[in-house]
């Protein structure tokens, strides 16, 4: 425990101490205003984050989590400072988890901040308190599972942009695998269908918090945690 | 205190694809000893040290620190050492002082005892002045003794230095070397270096490695004497080469006499005399009471290279 709160002390310094973090909120927030507008200005528009957080899911997780994560184990593989790292008496998976949480502060951080959006909301309306708190439930979930891939495509190269396009691909396919199931029929269509992150935030995002779809999403993410510690690990059997 | 080695290292061979990096190596480092380990580049130097560290695995034998061994005990093992990669890896975004914090938690200091390091280590590593500053901004010899600083740092028994007086400037060269020497006793050291008079300043005993085998493990001294039993001289001398040479042989102590003619009636002449003598004298004075112009007289010194070629080839002899 002591191992990841210094692990994740320290990265999250890094992330604050480079112009990356600022200059990727500052685009975050830049689109989610643009988003938020583009929701609520048109007719009939209902006072809701449900259209802000649909897009940004789809869009900027897809682009902004393995921006987040790609520094990660690359520039550590880079620099040799893995090196050091893993001759500590630190567990990989302690590496591997506080990395993950350092990213995770990140990105709620950045969701923190679109709060903003929801109390302009409740200012001028009056919006239904239970699908917010539900969808930003969604999100987190949604940007976990997303920066649990990321992090394992950045385990896979000392090269920061391939970390982040494979980390992006990676996320792609999960978001997108839903729409191959329309092409298709049968069982494959349905379980390439219950495979696609998109799907599952769209209940969250109903205000409906369904115990299957917090499962998908955490079971996603602790697939791909174990995967970047056995990728970390296996400089061991390689 | 047991008799016991600090590392054994026993058969260890290493293999990166089919390639071994380094094969059937075996050796032991006694408690305190500080042990020089010499070679060219990509003799495996770095893998013993990152299979001692416990960063790689051993593809065949076993590494063993303070009894423990580097897979089945890895987090013991490295609780135990202390490392300075050869490239002096460092999180160039962090403060001096906040770096060696975190390699001190990491290393599972208590607060107390990371507070009272870091101002003990700044002290003998002399980083007072940059204690606040970014370790990207600091030379890169003010970054090795940051690398060494963070070895240093959690006290611990065994201490593995790769190349550690790699690209620093000569005083930082001398400094660095008396600190290594003055951390033997109470640390267990092995140093790597590919700089014949640094085993010989900082060492107890040598392991001298090529292509990924031992050669040969010995005492500084003793290894100096095993190798250096004859004395090379060249010179450069003008005036009719035969009458030379046989003048030059004639000087007692000359074993053996060479040469090449070069431009203007001048020629170079390499020597061989016996270990010991220095026959620089005798030349200089043999030359010009023979009225020839003397150009150059040096006597020559073993580069590694030539160490090596001898030492192989005398292996295989």
């Amino acid at each position: 425990m002591r191992n990841i709160r210094a692990i994740l002390r320290k990265e999250l310094g890094t992330y604050f101490a480079s112009p990356m973090a600022y200059i990727m909120a500052g685009v975050f927030l830049a689109l989610t205003g643009v988003f938020f507008v583009n929701s609520v200005d048109q007719p009939f528009a209902e006072a809701s984050v449900r259209g802000l957080l649909a897009t940004s899911s789809f869009f900027l997780l897809t682009l902004v989590s393995p921006l987040l994560t790609m520094r990660l184990f690359a520039e550590e593989q880079k620099l040799g400072t893995l090196e050091l790292l893993l001759t500590a008496p630190v567990r990989d998976y302690e590496v591997v988890v506080a990395k993950f949480l350092a990213s995770f502060v990140m990105l709620a951080s950045m969701a923190l901040a679109t709060l903003f959006y929801a109390a302009l909301l409740a200012y001028y309306a009056d919006p239904d308190l239970g699908p917010t708190f539900s969808a930003y439930v969604g999100f987190l979930l949604y940007g976990a599972a997303t920066l649990a891939m990321g992090l394992l495509a950045s385990t896979l190269s000392s090269n920061q942009i391939v970390a982040a396009v494979v980390g992006f691909g990676l996320i792609l396919v999960f978001t997108l695998v839903d729409q191959v199931s329309n092409i298709l029929s049968g069982t494959v269509a349905r379980v390439l269908e219950r495979l696609s992150l998109s799907a599952h935030f769209d209940a969250f995002n109903r205000g409906v918090i369904d115990t299957a779809d917090i499962a998908y999403f955490l079971i996603l993410m602790a697939v791909f945690l174990f995967l970047t510690i056995r990728s970390v690990e296996s400089r061991r059997w390689r | 205190m047991s008799t016991q080695p600090m590392i054994e290292v026993d058969h260890l061979t290493k293999y990166y694809g089919d390639f071994p990096a380094i094969s059937d190596v075996t050796f032991n480092v006694a408690k305190g000893e500080v042990l020089g380990f010499l070679g060219p580049n990509a003799a495996g130097k770095t893998t013993t040290m990152r299979v001692i560290t416990g960063f790689l695995p051993p593809s065949q034998g076993t590494v063993r620190v303070a009894g423990y061994d580097v897979v089945a005990d890895s987090l013991e093992v490295r609780r135990l050492v202390g490392y300075m990669p050869e490239t002096v890896p460092l999180y160039t975004d962090m403060t001096v002082k906040d770096y060696l914090a975190f390699m001190g938690t990491i290393r599972g200091m208590s607060r107390k005892a990371i507070e009272r390091r870091k101002s003990e280590v700044t002290e003998v590593c002399h980083l007072e002045q940059y204690y606040g500053s970014l370790i990207g901004k600091l030379s890169k010899g003010f970054r090795q003794r940051v690398g060494i600083a963070q070895a240093i740092l959690h006290e611990p028994e065994v201490l593995v230095l790769d190349e550690p007086t790699i690209g620093i400037d000569p005083i930082q060269v001398v400094e660095t070397r008396q600190l290594i020497k003055s951390l033997g006793g109470q640390h267990t050291v092995i140093v790597s270096t590919h700089i014949l008079p640094e085993v010989s300043m900082i060492c107890e005993r040598v392991i001298i490695i090529h292509e990924g085998e031992i050669v040969t493990v010995d005492k500084p001294e003793n290894l100096a004497a095993r190798l250096e039993a004859t004395e090379h001289i060249n010179m450069e001398v003008r005036g009719p080469t035969a009458a030379v040479v046989n003048v030059l042989r004639s000087v007692p102590g000359v074993q053996d006499v060479s040469f090449s003619p070069q431009a203007d009636l001048k020629a170079r002449y390499a020597l061989v005399g016996r270990r010991g003598e220095d026959l620089r004298e005798a030349l200089a004075k043999a030359v010009v009471e023979h009225g020839w112009g003397l150009v150059e007289l040096a006597a020559v010194s073993m580069t590694l290279e030539q160490i090596f070629l001898r030492l192989t080839t005398a292996e295989e002899a």
